[in-house]
């Protein structure tokens, strides 16, 4: 039932393989297919932009006012490609060998490949749109390392990559909106998918402005629609991030995979009250100086600086002497979360580690450290008030990246026909846990030069659309609207905030970081619960047209049914891999023990007509590299 | 903290709009401004009236949808955005002023939320480099000197907010659209395309209604990542370079 559909051939060759072979159409016949693209970040505008340079009509969607407000734009680190620039030994294999092992062995190689390829035209192509890359003083481009690779292989534009790359993906989509076939739905929001004969044909979209709700064909579907860590309501996406649009897609019969591997950042600042809304992500890059630690004595409040040298737990040098204070994301923030819940929680709300210059600034001096993070420290003050030249940063783990997404096989395409499922929506290279600066990549290199190739491929076997009847096109409608209509029915006294506030609380306790059965069975009671109070309490104002609790309480309907098959699929992997650790599966020193006999697959997730979900198995062959044990100590 | 708030509520783009006073009790110094209205909704949810509808996405400073006019100043006292202003910047009792953007081009849609489209549209009258995707030298091969890729890349952090707008007792857009302009048109990319953006977008710029420039400089005092006024110098140097050029054609 799972064909990922991997081209034969040794894994440098098969994407020059699949180009050379795949099907094409002739350039006067494209403007007769037409592709919708949902979502306008990275992914969604790279590949509008390239399908309407090549001649396709394409519809786009975006509940955002305009397509720059996407949630790449928040990207603040950098973005991998294995130029070699720094002479420091990277190669595309190189690359490619560090993302596998890095996703814990969980990803499919031959995608793994590919992306790493494909890395350095990406790189070529953003430049010549005029991203401006950090350069060093000779003019040419500058490096830095990340956590988890001991090569330079990191392109950044101050501490804005995201931003920088998705203004020149947003303008190339301007500029085809202006002299080519793109056709611009901005405060749109898909509300479902269109299914005919087993093919994606088209999605219902609402205007959130007016409240009309319609149906828009094509021929193909493209989802970019980002990541889902909202879930756990406090994490370092924007507010309006959701998973409606591939949730209701997986309703419609489209597979969804591994969708409880959720990366936690190990640096966001902490939560500091109840009224919170979000965690603002600080760089990574502060871990290049900064030292990890909390008080050795549980419970101790003394204040930072009259805490000795000697009472202090450097907890990642401890334990991982070569790797430090750079240990990888999943077990720098597992490390700080058994810190945190063993009592050595600092902060006012005993909920964050340090994260301390003083060391640096004692080496460097503080001119050396403000003009490396200056703008960070900047930041940090402005937002908590507290200066970190003077006391140790707070941090804490934050939920951060959904390395689970939609279900897609080699051409990115989805078990339903004529669905593509692009960037951070989709599960497809970084297994179970993602190392940082590979997803701006992975939603570039899928829009502006794999989507394009397979759409093209697909649609090349494709006879263009009509339009639908207009009674099966009511049905959708209707369907659609009767749901709004429910929810503002209700008219309890808990707004879909509050759900969401208590729904993230679930997740974070009994199914983030450390995962154990008993708490997740627990989990599962209280969801069914929560959902249950939902449909009794919710309270939404009337009012069709513009009303942005409507649009949270569907978001929040979709997130409560999603929430259950995260648990679902936390609770059948027994395993430790990446991101999900269980504790039921760990080495003696507390490293997350992998089972590759019998785990060394995707979990793939059906939905059925009783609303149950069926498991589906995509088992992952290394034909290339040896699968070995992950270890960073 | 207690405080009073003025909030500017209107249903829809033809409702004529007015203020309404709110009052919100215990609010934190470290939260921040749009957490403080997430309570305000709370509170008028609770009580069954609509809740006051804002613009706001990533709460981090770079998507540039939060806006407001706080007690006259575009995203308040601090040269920051809303999402990042924290209430340690207001006092105990004060009576705070919420009204949208004030502009014609920037329509109000509901209570604080307005309709910047027009910002994109001025883009994609020429706001980028012509070049499709594939085909493209290796990104080595067009060194930029660190000085002009530094002085390019201040232009570019403008986050498109539209605050330098909503600053401008003319609704001018010049800071915005000269932010694009000279980015482009220091990069060795640009330089193809030069004339004919600087003129197209200007033109596009005018259309939508923006209001010209009688150099006050507000527009870069308020601008939360400081977008600067030798911007405009340079756009205006652009176009008419551009004007005389073609004029002689
Ligand atoms: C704070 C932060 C920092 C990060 N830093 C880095 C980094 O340094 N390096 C790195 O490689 N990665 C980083 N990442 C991850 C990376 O930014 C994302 O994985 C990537 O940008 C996702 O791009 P995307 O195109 O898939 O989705 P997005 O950019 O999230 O775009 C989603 C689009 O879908 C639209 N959409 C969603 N649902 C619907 C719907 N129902 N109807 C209509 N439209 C819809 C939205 O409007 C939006 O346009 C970071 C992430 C965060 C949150
Ligand atoms: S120039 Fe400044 S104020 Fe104007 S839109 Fe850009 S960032 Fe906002
Ligand atoms: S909400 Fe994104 S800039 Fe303020």
């Amino acid at each position: 039932m799972i064909d990922s559909k991997i081209p034969p051939g040794p894994i440098q060759e098969k994407w020059t393989q699949y180009k050379a072979s795949c099907r094409l159409i002739n350039p006067a016949n494209r403007r007769k297919y037409r592709v919708i693209v949902v979502g306008t970040g990275l992914a969604g505008s790279s590949c509008a932009a390239s399908l309407s340079e090549l001649g396709f009509q394409v519809e786009v969607f975006t509940f955002h006012e305009s397509p720059r407000r996407a949630h790449s734009v928040a990207a603040q680190g950098g973005i991998n490609a294995a130029k070699d620039y720094k002479n420091d030994g990277d190669s595309i294999w190189r690359m490619f060998y560090d993302t596998v092992k890095g996703g814990d062995f969980r990803s499919r190689e031959a995608n793994v490949y590919r992306m790493a390829e494909c890395s350095l035209a990406l790189i070529d192509q953003a430049v010549a749109q005029g991203v401006p890359f950090a350069r060093e003083y000779s003019g040419y481009l500058s490096n830095r390392s990340f956590g988890g690779v001991q090569v330079s292989r990191t392109f950044y534009a101050r501490g804005q990559t995201g931003q920088q790359l998705l203004q020149g993906a947003y303008q190339a989509l301007m500029r085809q909106s202006q002299i080519g076939n793109v056709r611009l739905h901005t405060r749109h929001e898909m509300m479902d998918l269109w299914v005919e004969e087993g093919k994606a044909k088209g999605i219902v979209a609402r205007n959130l402005d007016t409240g009309e709700i319609k149906l828009h064909v094509a021929d193909a579907v493209v989802l970019a629609t980002g990541g889902y860590g909202k879930i756990y309501y406090l994490s370092t996406l924007a507010m309006n991030c959701n998973a409606s649009a591939i949730w209701r897609a997986h309703k419609q019969g489209a597979f969804f995979a591994a969708p409880s591997w959720t990366q936690f950042h190990p640096t966001s600042l902490p939560q500091m009250g109840d009224y919170q809304s979000k965690l603002t992500l600080m760089s990574e890059s502060l871990r290049n100086d900064g030292r990890i630690w909390v008080p050795i004595k549980s419970g101790d409040n003394r204040p930072p600086h009259e805490i000795p040298e000697e009472e202090r737990d450097y907890y990642l040098e401890r334990k991982y002497p070569s790797y430090g204070n750079l240990a990888p994301r999943d077990i720098s923030s597992r490390a700080a979360k058994e810190q945190i819940d063993n009592g050595h929680g600092v902060g006012p709300m005993n909920n964050a580690v340090y994260l301390d210059f003083k060391d640096a600034i004692n080496r460097d001096g503080k001119t050396a450290i403000e003009k490396r993070y200056g703008n960070l420290f900047y930041m940090y003050k402005k937002i908590t008030g507290m200066d970190a030249f003077k006391e140790p940063m707070l941090i804490s783990p934050s939920a951060h990246f959904s390395m689970g997404g939609l279900w897609v096989d080699y051409e990115l395409m989805s078990n339903l026909e004529g669905l593509f499922v692009l960037g951070e929506a989709n599960f497809a290279d970084h297994g179970a846990n993602r190392l940082g600066a590979n997803s701006l990549l992975q939603a570039c290199v899928d829009g502006y030069f794999i989507s394009p190739h397979t759409i093209m491929n697909y649609l090349a076997g494709e006879k263009p659309i009509e339009d639908p009847k207009p009674e099966l096109s009511h049905e959708i409608i209707d369907t659609n609207q009767k749901r709004l209509d429910n929810l503002l029915a209700i008219q309890g006294n808990k707004t879909a905030e509050e759900f969401h506030k208590e729904l993230g609380k679930i997740l974070y306790n009994k199914c983030g970081l450390i995962r154990e059965k008993q708490t997740l069975l627990k989990a599962k009671t209280e969801l069914k619960n929560l959902r249950d109070s939902f449909y009794k309490e919710l309270l939404v104002p009337k009012g069709s047209s513009l009303n942005f609790e409507l649009e949270k309480a569907a978001r929040m309907e979709d997130y409560l049914e999603l929430a259950q098959l995260i648990v679902e699929d936390a609770l059948q992997r027994e395993e430790s891999c990446g991101a999900h650790f269980r504790a039921e599966h760990q080495t003696p020193d507390g490293e997350a023990k992998r089972n590759d006999n019998e785990f060394q697959f995707v979990s793939v997730w059906e939905i059925l007509e009783n609303g149950n979900h069926n498991l589906h198995k995509e088992h992952l062959d290394f034909e290339s590299i040896k699968v070995s044990e992950r270890s960073y100590k | 903290m207690n405080l009073t708030l003025k909030i500017w509520r209107q249903k829809n783009q033809s409702d004529k709009g007015g203020f309404k006073e709110y009052k919100v009790s215990d609010i934190s110094k470290d939260m921040s401004f749009l957490e403080m209205l997430d309570v305000l909704n709370e509170q008028l949810s609770d009580k069954g009236e609509d809740p006051v509808h804002f613009d706001h996405d990533c709460r981090e400073g770079i998507c540039g949808m939060c806006s407001l006019h706080i007690n006259g100043k575009p995203h308040g006292p601090l040269q920051t955005t809303t999402c990042q202003l924290h209430m340690r910047s207001f006092n105990d009792g004060e009576t705070i002023t919420i009204e949208p953007w004030r502009a014609t081009a920037f329509p109000v849609m509901k209570d604080l939320v307005v309709d910047r489209s027009s910002f994109d549209r001025i883009i994609q009258a020429g706001g980028y480099v012509s070049v499709n995707t594939g085909g493209v030298p290796d990104a080595n091969e067009i060194p930029i000197p660190k000085r002009i890729a530094d002085e390019a890349f201040d232009a570019a952090t403008c986050i498109g907010c539209g605050a330098c707008v909503a600053a401008c007792k003319n609704a001018s857009a010049m800071l915005f659209t000269s932010a694009k302009i000279s980015q482009l048109a220091m990069l060795p990319q640009g330089q193809v395309e030069r004339k004919e953006r600087a003129e197209k977008m200007i033109a596009q710029m005018d259309a939508e209604g923006f209001g010209a420039c009688t150099n006050t400089g507000a527009c870069s005092a308020e601008c939360p990542k400081g977008i600067s006024l030798t911007n405009i110098a340079r756009m205006n140097r652009e176009y008419f370079s551009a004007v005389v050029s073609s004029e002689n054609v």
